[in-house]
């Protein structure tokens, strides 16, 4: 399921340190004017419960107070690093069906952890009501305070505000669902053997980025509306045999019973509810062999694509919230004199840690980092709300200069995913700051070629193509399930729209039809069609065994 | 807020998960595992193993686009030199957009992964089960072994990690503003020179003006310096152990082999895997297993392990003369109420006459009550024998031996024609009691 990496962890790995000074400068000259009348939370790096109350209490107020955020309840669990090695290994869920990937998935992190490649997360939040915070007993305090700044406070109010996870998520109940999901798996796995039921998730986990309706924009589903769709279909197939059975009354002129094999093939079509692009529901609903446990661990999958689908489409958002609000929530800490310098030094050092962005050519480049990306955003937009400059001011009328900083980001927060909030956001400015080109990248061609770079006719582009490539519908195949033929070889037929002439990766691309095949229980083809010539480009197949 | 201490919850959630996942590869694993274990040497068992394992059972696959196909635009950040127009060549080297395969190609075509030691052996010992464990219960004291587990602020000085501390301390005179010695280099010397006259300042202004400057400065820098270390205890990372107890059990293993003239190199080759395998094996019982090697013609010595598979000699075959030397060993060294001791004898079979009676009465009286177990195995590369029911006529070593096997638990005797018999011998012989019965 690799879809399903938590975005809410904050990881500090792989990112080389030392070269962000920088921060560590704003900061001198920020908090260096001294102490003020406030007492210190905490002095060195041992934490104890108490401490981690007062710290929190003092977290709480500044968030609430200075930033007006209205985060979930949050109840902090305090986890040794073995147990929050476990944790991200199960896709950072407390509670989660046993699976071999997740074995997997331990194995390698345990491997990059104990050979000192990598440090562990700091924390990881639960989009639950109440949220679960999880932090590391090894952490310093300082660290502790950072941490319950960003998550407790920063991803808690996203979650609790972001439109997108409003309409995706339910958090009130989803530690339910997932303890039904153990249950059901481990029952499943009783009554029909583990074999039997690795089977079906293996398969299920190969479609995971399939199983979310993209194009309904999300409707959360609920269970009522759910079954009611169930059952139209039902109705639908019954009134499309009732059809049928018209229909094939037999007649001699042979030009009609084409015409009746065509319009038999569309009411089909039609009661299938074809094309559909929710490979996992479809299979769910129509697969002809499955049974209803097998139908219900499909469910169990398909839920928990829906529930991390938010995350893949807030990922840089939800970073830029929380990496900012934990910068405002520290130096506000500060400037009350209510830690001292040595803390402000360790959050400094972890916070330059954690926004660096190496450049394109450089050793540690591993894409656009979304915290970076995040937090420079937020803080550009934060800038030209208070301090435009007349470029802020032909391009956003509706923000520069209102002098409402914090209303402004937090309206952002709730109304926007990344795509849409690049769209909206991204300034010339910070275009130039982080230097961003936009790089054409054709097969045919031996080289590669500069599209846009920062000036007067990029901006635009760059801006277009950076909010593109932030979004998880351009950036995944289209796949649609196009015809099935339930009446003749039972053939499900698939379609991938080939943009750009970008095509699939035939050796995976056979592999998960391989796994579609298992689930459908018959012959499986998937032809890539050109979208723009209506051509076809290749054909995949996985026979009927 | 409520604040919930799960630090005494069960850790090892995975664990299960884990086991799965190995399960799952084992198929694979054994396979690397067989290929792995031709290249070693007897005693080179102390490690985990690196194996790579192709990633069909274990590969997780989803539709993805090839980056190969197609065109596509990405937005990267750092633009130094390019305008709009520019090309960049396709080439890695090349500076450009070299790095952008792998940052959107998360594909993985083989996966590798540790295998912990034990995994491995157990993996490589599926179901099979030591003969005789007695010693190991009489002699389980606890010895605390360090393992490696990540980093800690504090430490004593020999595990400080220089590369996490100066890092750390890197990043913390930087932002503190420590003033170099380069630059204070400097200014000392301007100074000087001012004060010799040397120069003079170059705005104009008068020379004392600005020594009295630069001494101000100097004085500013130094201050400074002693204020912000160079390395503050902050700093400091060490690495971190984990200390994990674990159970004193020592075994020695003898191996026994003939070298007459009649045992080729190919014949040794077989011996050799066989003894590895042994010790594999005993390596997964016993913290500590030591290896006597004794070889013999009429003449036993001890020797190592180069010697004892490479060396060539010539003259008679005494077996006994290996068992008595064996037992000399065992007198001088090692104890056996500290010591399992396990043998592994190979031989072609042949023996001077009259020397047979000498080498059963020897195993009964005196070897086999002081081993756990005793494994004889006959290299016999002509016939294709196999668990000594056809082929050729017995050997006399093969008659002296059979009737005390089946008298005694604890000696086993089997025939190896090929490489292929090794490891069904091996197997049989230590078969675990369940799959006895």
């Amino acid at each position: 399921m690799t879809a399903g990496k938590t975005q809410q962890r904050k990881s500090s790995s792989g990112k080389s340190p030392g070269t962000k000074a920088a921060g560590g400068k704003t900061a001198g000259r920020r908090s260096g004017g001294g102490k003020t009348s406030g007492t210190l939370l905490f002095e060195g790096a041992d934490w104890d419960f108490g401490t981690i109350q007062r710290t929190f209490e003092a977290v709480e107020r500044v968030a609430l107070t200075e930033l007006g955020l209205d985060p979930y309840p949050t109840r902090l669990e305090v986890i040794t690093s073995e147990q929050m090695l476990d944790a991200y290994a199960a896709t950072g869920l407390p509670v989660m069906y046993p699976h071999w990937s997740f074995g997997k998935r331990f194995a390698q992190q345990e491997m990059m952890y104990r050979k000192g490649f990598q440090s562990l997360a700091l924390e990881i939040v639960i989009n639950a009501n109440p949220s679960i915070c999880y932090i590391m007993e090894e952490n310093t305090m300082a660290t502790q305070a950072t941490v319950i700044a960003h998550a407790a406070m920063g991803h808690n109010h996203f979650f609790k505000h972001n439109q997108v996870f409003q309409r995706w998520t339910s958090p009130d109940t989803i530690l339910d669902d997932l303890r039904h999901a153990r249950r059901f798996v481990q029952d499943c796995e009783e009554r029909h053997g583990q074999q039997a039921v690795e089977r079906v998730l293996d398969a299920a986990h190969a479609l995971f980025a399939q199983g979310v309706d993209r194009d309904r924009r999300g409707q959360r589903p609920d269970p009522r509306s759910e079954r009611q769709r169930a059952w139209q279909r039902r109705r639908e197939e019954r009134e499309a045999a009732d059809d049928l059975w018209l229909r094939t009354v037999p007649r001699r002129e042979s030009d009609q019973l084409d015409d009746a094999t065509a319009a038999d093939r569309e009411a089909q079509r039609r009661a299938l509810g074809l094309p559909e692009e929710n490979l996992l529901y479809f299979l769910e609903l129509h697969a002809p062999l499955l049974e209803d446990w097998q139908r219900e661990l499909l469910r169990i999958v398909r839920e928990l694509a829906i529930y991390f689908e938010p995350q893949r489409q807030t990922k840089m958002m939800n970073e830029g919230c929380a990496t900012w609000v934990h910068y405002q929530i520290m130096h506000s800490l500060r400037a009350g004199g209510e830690i001292d310098d040595a803390t402000m030094l360790e959050f400094l050092h972890l916070h330059a840690h954690v926004v660096a962005q190496p450049e394109f050519d450089s050793r540690g480049y591993s894409g656009i980092n979304p915290y970076a990306l995040g937090f420079a955003m937020m803080r550009d937009i934060a800038r030209i709300c208070s301090e435009p400059t007349r470029e802020d001011e032909s391009w956003f009328p509706d923000i520069a200069g209102n002098g409402a900083p914090i209303a402004t980001l937090r309206q952002a927060w709730a109304d926007f995913r990344d795509e849409s909030f690049i769209r909206q956001y991204l300034s010339p400015r910070l275009i130039r700051d982080m230097r961003l080109f936009k790089l054409r990248d054709d097969s045919d061609e031996p080289e590669y070629l500069v599209e846009a770079i920062h000036d007067e006719d990029g901006y635009k582009r760059i801006r277009n193509a950076l909010a593109e490539q932030h979004d998880p519908v351009m950036a995944q195949p289209r796949i649609e399930i196009t015809g099935a033929d339930l009446r003749g070889d039972r053939t499900l037929e698939l379609k991938h729209d080939v943009h750009d002439g970008q095509q699939l990766d035939a050796m995976e691309a056979r592999r998960v039809l391989r796994h579609l095949r298992n689930l459908w229980g018959y012959g499986v083809r998937l032809r890539e069609i050109d979208a723009e010539s209506g051509a076809e480009i290749a054909v995949h197949e996985a026979q009927e065994t | 807020m409520r604040i919930i201490d799960r630090r005494q919850n069960p850790k090892g959630k995975n664990l299960g998960n884990r086991q799965r996942f190995v399960n799952r590869a084992r198929s694979r694993l054994r396979r690397a595992i067989k290929d792995n274990i031709r290249e070693r040497s007897v005693s080179d068992t102390t490690s985990g193993e690196t194996v790579v394992i192709p990633s069909d059972d274990t590969h997780e696959p989803e539709f993805q686009r090839d980056p190969q196909t197609g065109r596509r635009s990405r937005v990267l950040p750092g633009n130094k030199q390019f305008r709009e127009g520019d090309t960049i060549p396709r080439d890695e080297d090349g500076g450009g957009g070299g790095r952008k395969a792998s940052a959107e190609g998360d594909g993985e075509d083989s996966f590798t992964f540790t295998l912990s030691r034990d995994e491995f052996l157990d993996l490589l010992f599926e179901d099979l089960k030591l003969p005789d464990m007695v010693k190991r219960q009489l002699k389980s004291e606890q010895i605390p072994k360090p393992q490696r587990a990540g980093f800690a602020t504090t430490g004593p000085q020999n595990r400080l990690n220089m590369v996490r501390t100066l890092r750390r301390s890197l990043v913390r005179r930087a932002a503190l503003g420590r003033p170099k010695q380069a630059a204070l280099d400097q200014i000392e010397s301007e100074l000087a020179r001012l004060q010799s006259g040397e120069i003079t300042p170059a705005d104009g202004k008068s020379a004392d003006k600005r020594i009295a400057e630069l001494k101000h400065t100097l004085e500013d820098a130094r201050r400074k310096r002693s204020k912000v270390p160079y390395i503050d205890p902050m700093d400091l990372r060490y690495n971190r152990f984990e200390r994990t107890p674990q159970p004193i059990a020592q075994a020695v293993m003898f191996c026994l082999m003939d070298v007459s003239a009649s045992m080729d190199q190919e014949m040794k080759e077989l011996a050799k895997r066989f003894f590895m395998l042994l010790h594999l094996f005993l390596e997964r019982h016993y913290d500590n297993v030591d290896v006597v090697f004794i070889r013999h013609t009429h003449r036993a010595e001890e020797v190592d392990e180069k010697t004892f598979f490479e060396g060539r000699r010539t003259g008679g075959t005494i077996v006994s003369s290996a068992l008595e030397e064996m037992l000399r060993i065992v007198d001088e060294r090692y104890p056996i109420n500290a010591w399992n001791i396990y043998v592994a004898q190979a031989s072609d079979g042949d023996d001077v006459p009259g020397d047979v009676a000498h080498c059963t009465r020897l195993l009964k009286d005196r070897v086999l009550p002081i081993t756990q177990f005793m494994a004889y195995v006959e290299i016999d590369p002509q016939s294709r024998a196999r668990m000594g029911f056809v082929g050729r006529e017995e050997s006399d070593l093969w008659r002296g031996y059979a009737p005390l096997s089946e008298s005694r638990e604890n000696l086993a005797i089997r025939r190896i024609g090929e490489a292929g018999d090794i490891f069904p011998v091996f197997r049989d012989l230590f078969r675990s009691e369940e799959n006895v019965t």
